[in-house]
């Protein structure tokens, strides 16, 4: 149609056209409305006096605040620990070809999942109630339950155990996603089923399983909050101690949570580049750093030469 | 082609052949799709097995290394009953580690090439021989370098399997075989996933191989391979070996009925 008028303009014309950008009115209005929200939110924040900023900073390098912060890590790196290695060895079990051992994994998942954590945590606590001594079965060995939970073995033993119910689904996807291909070209080779799960199946089903144990990891974080109750001094339940004292409550939940959200984000950096690690030979390329990726950004877009969109 | 394919070629001497299925029984539950298969590949033969698909030759090339368990009949490698122990008249099935022990000598490449995608092309074929040869770093590398060379591809070893082409990627596959030193090899149709343009390069790496003197059975729709480097093709059909011969008088001259109808539509 544009075809059939254009030859009536004269061919000087072409270079007179030029191409006006579409409005996106929407846009700007949104972009307005949230910079707005956030500039109210960042007001109340600076002009509630409840929040009690003066307060927060006199407690956010306190000892026992830094104290506390070590043994949720700690805790989080223990208990991490325990349900990485018990849920790799619940995975296998469960794609084991024996009925009995895919049973008993399956019950351990469905117990420990279908339970809420803080009432592990409480029977935990509470074992010697249940158990006054323990014997393993074995004569001879007699150990009193309440010298041997202590809160903090309560702790691990409640988030590790209840940990690996999760971990065993996480890495059970992880080996499934797998080809099937792989484990018949490693038995092809006469690699036994053991070496070949180690070096052929597990690396390559990281690729799988390190993105939600990220965000396991993350979770079991602020999970060790939950410890609080059976009274095991981390991060929150020392600043619980403080504010019983002085009753400045928001100020110390604000302190707990700063260090929170400070360690989550390093952690988040952690698993970025744990992720491009086991990228290997998945893609073609690994994916960008945030540096590369904003050193391309720069080389795109350079303000000074306006080279635009060439490479 | 370098001397080291010719180095791991297998001696022709011995008299006893190096594959020997004797009625080969195997179902996929209600479905039989070996009806009992008697083959036999002497030391240093070529054979072709060749079907429409469906037709069992997959399976069957399976069997022989123990991918696949059997229901009937007793698969002979070199000598031994493959995956089970003979006693008297009762076949009991092999430990799994026994079983490895036995698939060292049998190098396979798959339709899919199977390579470790996390694994470099070098370390790709030095996996195995440190794994279950207990290796050294120094002696497997030496003599993986080679075979890439052999196959062309000295300067990929540093390469990941993604960055290389399906034709590339199969002969990385052919160069991990070969680096346990296998006594035969098995190929399942090693060229039915690659693009047009590079069958050839892979089947030259082949027809290379087959010159070294290496026993070889390869499950193939390129009747051309089959007649220049075979010495013996296999036609099967419906879990039946229905024809064999010299490549020649099969492809060029079959004389089953069903031979000739399923050259007709592949040639």
């Amino acid at each position: 149609m544009t075809l059939m008028t254009e030859p009536k303009k004269t061919a000087a014309a072409v270079d007179e056209y030029s191409i006006v950008k579409a409005r996106h009115p929407g846009r700007w209005i949104s972009a307005a409305v949230i910079v707005l929200l956030g500039l109210l939110l960042a007001r109340s924040v600076v002009t509630n006096p409840n929040f009690g900023w003066e307060t927060v900073g006199m407690y956010i390098r306190d000892v026992s605040i830094v104290r506390g912060i070590g043994i949720t890590l700690e805790l989080t790196a223990v208990c991490m620990l325990i349900g990485i290695v018990l849920g790799v060895v619940l995975a296998v079990m469960r794609i084991s070809a024996n009925p009995v051992v895919r049973t008993a994994a399956f019950a351990y998942v469905n117990f420990f999942r279908g339970t809420p954590v803080l009432v592990q945590l409480l029977f935990w606590y509470n074992l010697a109630a249940l158990y006054p001594s323990i014997t393993f079965g074995i004569p001879g060995v007699d150990l009193d339950t309440n010298a041997m939970i202590t809160p903090l073995t309560a702790a691990i033993l409640g988030l590790g155990l209840n940990q690996a119910a999760y971990m065993s689904e996480i890495v059970r996807a992880g080996i499934l996603s797998v080809e099937h291909g792989q484990s018949e070209a490693a038995g092809a080779l006469g690699i036994n089923r053991l070496q070949t799960m180690r070096r052929i199946i597990l690396p390559q089903a990281m690729r799988v399983i390190i993105p939600p144990t990220g965000n396991e990891t993350i979770g079991m974080l602020k999970t060790t909050a939950l410890v609080s109750v059976i009274s095991v001094p981390e991060l929150l339940y020392s600043a619980q101690i403080i504010y019983a004292r002085n009753f400045e409550t928001i100020p110390l939940l604000m302190v707990a949570s700063i260090w929170y959200i400070v360690v989550t984000s390093i952690l988040s950096v952690g698993q970025f580049y744990l992720e491009r690690h086991y990228a290997r030979g998945g893609q073609r390329s690994l994916p960008q750093t945030p540096w590369q990726q904003l050193k391309r950004f720069m080389r795109v877009h350079d303000p000074l030469t306006l080279k635009g969109a060439k490479k | 082609m370098s001397a080291t394919i010719l180095e791991t070629g297998a001696t022709a001497t011995a008299p006893a052949p190096m594959i020997k299925a004797d009625a080969i029984r195997k179902s996929y539950g209600r479905l039989e799709v070996l009806k009992g298969i008697d083959l036999q590949v002497q030391r240093g033969e070529v054979v072709c097995l060749i079907g429409p698909s469906g037709s069992g030759k997959s399976t069957l090339l399976r069997c022989i290394n123990h991918l696949e368990t059997i229901e009937g009949g007793r698969m002979w490698v070199d000598g031994a009953v493959m995956g089970y122990d003979l006693k008297g008249t009762k076949l009991h099935e092999q430990p799994h580690a026994k079983i490895c022990r036995s698939r060292v000598e049998i190098g396979m490449v798959f339709q899919h090439f199977n390579l470790f995608p996390h694994m470099t092309v070098l370390e790709n074929l030095i996996e195995a021989p440190r794994l279950v040869l207990k290796e050294k770093r120094s002696s497997a590398t030496a003599r993986a370098l080679s075979l890439l060379e052999s196959v062309g591809l000295a300067d990929k070893a540093k390469a990941y399997p993604r960055q290389l082409s399906g034709g590339q990627q199969q002969r990385v596959a052919i160069a991990r075989a070969l680096c346990m030193r296998p006594k035969v090899m098995l190929f399942d149709e090693p060229t039915s996933a690659l693009d047009p343009e590079l069958v050839g390069e892979v089947l030259k790496v082949m027809k290379d191989l087959a010159a070294t003197g290496m026993t070889m059975v390869v499950v193939t729709h390129e009747m051309n391979f089959a007649r220049d480097v075979a010495d013996r093709v296999v036609f099967m059909d419906d879990g039946h070996v229905v024809e064999q011969g010299p490549a020649r008088d099969v492809i060029g001259n079959p004389q089953h009925e069903r031979t000739r109808a399923f050259l007709a539509s592949v040639l």
